[in-house]
């Protein structure tokens, strides 16, 4: 992709507003349309158009396989962890209502809207991570003919 | 707000449903098995979401005045379709990504991806 | 807007939407056929908007126009380029599509009207989920102040479902790195032979 100049330059001037727009979309999921499934999709979007302009090496050195083969773990830990979180203050499980703290009040969330927040994180990060393997086993397979 | 009347909202996307139930099974290649597939998927989604949609109704975001005031609510879409379609939409592409992982697979090992040729080999071996 | 706009696009978007649908089913060229799905998957996000559903558009756009038809793409590089003609089994085909379709026309006359309001699904756990007042067998009342419903009902109040659905994303994510896993990666020069030389 070498010699197509107007792709590449277009690309290093969408790709930093398409991940911002994911993060957007991410924590105004409670204040508008949005959550965790659409950001990751949205995030994984941006690396894909970087892969499919600049190539698939240089994309691994800036998300390295091994990285985002963690990162599909880690979103579900995250979203199980605030159950058990849940559970070992003594509730049921995802019972939001027990996250409650008094750190920094009114600047904080707490309660539900902090149980919301930490579960929308884990679903989003588990979905880009899941799009973006899936990106590299699809373009990083060779053509066996 | 769709004004089409009565039932003709759910008898197009019947026909689009049909369409793609059409493509799976009558045609050999692989991949435009998936297509069709595909296409059958968005017009459930289609049907789900039409089945929500209340008359003179708006997405269901509430203001954030209605907390406070306590005032009537104005109506809403039913929200619990939309959140059953959301989580059905990304669990359809990651079986769409498993599905051709398979595909690439298959084309590896048989060389081709029509469904006859395949079928054939598999008879003679 | 005026109610003859309304309408315009409405008959439009279907139109599109079924004017599609039917060309894809006589594409033989694979590339078209999946930019035309693509195309299809928009079409069906912006039918979405105008049901007042703009999370599952907002979805649908993203994974139906971009990530599916990425992945097709990419497919498609890995495998043939075009489909065979045509079988012999598209008129018993075309028998079994327009029975089903005709029996499932059938079954929509027993629906509600499209857009009542008094259809069953508006009236039993969904004005709860609206109204935030959603009785609760534990001690603690669930109130959930967020103005977006389907998030307040997707995180909390239908948690598990979302819990489960994260799963599946994830051994979905694991089957695709399963089948394209590289066995035998290409032999890179060791140390030993980056020394030698």
């Amino acid at each position: 992709m070498k010699h197509h100049t107007i792709l590449r330059i277009v690309s290093k001037l969408l790709i930093p507003y398409i991940l911002l727009f994911a993060f957007y979309v991410q924590f105004h999921g409670d204040y508008g349309p949005g959550g965790g499934f659409q950001a990751g999709v949205i995030f994984a979007s941006g690396f894909i158009l970087y892969g499919l302009v600049f190539g698939l090496k240089q994309t691994r050195r800036v998300a390295p396989p091994a990285v985002i083969e963690a990162l599909i773990a880690c979103g579900v830990l995250i979203f199980a962890g605030t159950g058990v979180a849940a559970m070992l203050l003594g509730g049921n499980f995802l019972d939001y209502g027990l996250l409650e703290h008094h750190l920094l009040e009114g600047y904080l969330p707490h309660g539900q809207h902090l149980g919301i927040l930490l579960v929308e994180l884990g679903v989003g990060i588990t979905v880009a991570a899941v799009m973006i393997a899936i990106f590299y086993s699809f373009a990083g397979r060779e053509l066996k003919r | 707000m769709s004004s089409l009347p009565g039932l003709f909202n759910y008898w197009i996307v019947i026909m689009l449903m049909m369409t793609g139930f059409y493509i799976v099974i009558s045609r050999g290649n692989l991949i435009k098995k998936v297509i069709g597939l595909n296409i059958f998927q968005i017009s459930v989604f289609l049907l789900y979401i039409s089945m929500g949609k209340v008359a003179g109704g708006t997405a269901p975001i509430k203001p954030a005045k209605s907390f406070e005031s306590g005032s009537a609510l104005q109506t809403f879409t039913n929200p619990l379709p939309s959140v059953l379609i959301l989580t059905a939409i990304v669990v359809g592409v990651a079986t769409t990504a498993m599905a051709l992982a398979l595909i690439v697979r298959i084309h590896e090992a048989y060389g081709t991806i029509e469904e006859d040729e395949i079928l054939d080999m598999d008879q003679e071996t | 807007m005026t109610e003859i706009e309304t309408q315009v696009i409405d008959i439009l978007v279907l139109s599109l939407l079924a004017i599609t649908a039917v060309t894809i089913v006589r594409m033989r060229e694979l590339w078209s056929a999946v930019m035309l799905t693509g195309l299809f998957s928009f079409l069906g996000a912006s039918w979405m908007v105008i049901l007042d559903a703009p999370d599952v558009a907002i979805t649908e756009a993203a994974v139906g126009a971009g990530i599916s038809t990425f992945l097709m793409l990419a497919t498609l590089a890995l495998t043939n380029r075009e489909a065979k003609l045509v079988t012999k089994r598209s008129r018993i085909s075309l028998v079994v599509v327009v029975v089903t379709g005709v029996i499932l026309v059938f079954g929509t006359f027993d629906m509600p009207r499209y857009g009542d309001p008094n259809a069953p699904i508006h009236l039993h756990v969904a004005p709860q989920y609206l109204a935030d007042e959603v009785p609760s067998t534990t001690g603690h009342h669930a109130e959930v102040h967020v103005p977006n419903v389907v998030t307040a009902v997707l995180a909390s109040y239908r948690g598990y479902d979302t819990l489960g659905e994260t799963v599946v994303i994830f051994t979905a994510g694991i089957g695709v790195l399963m089948l394209l896993r590289d066995r035998n990666p290409k032999k890179s020069p060791s140390k030993a032979d980056k020394a030698r030389s």
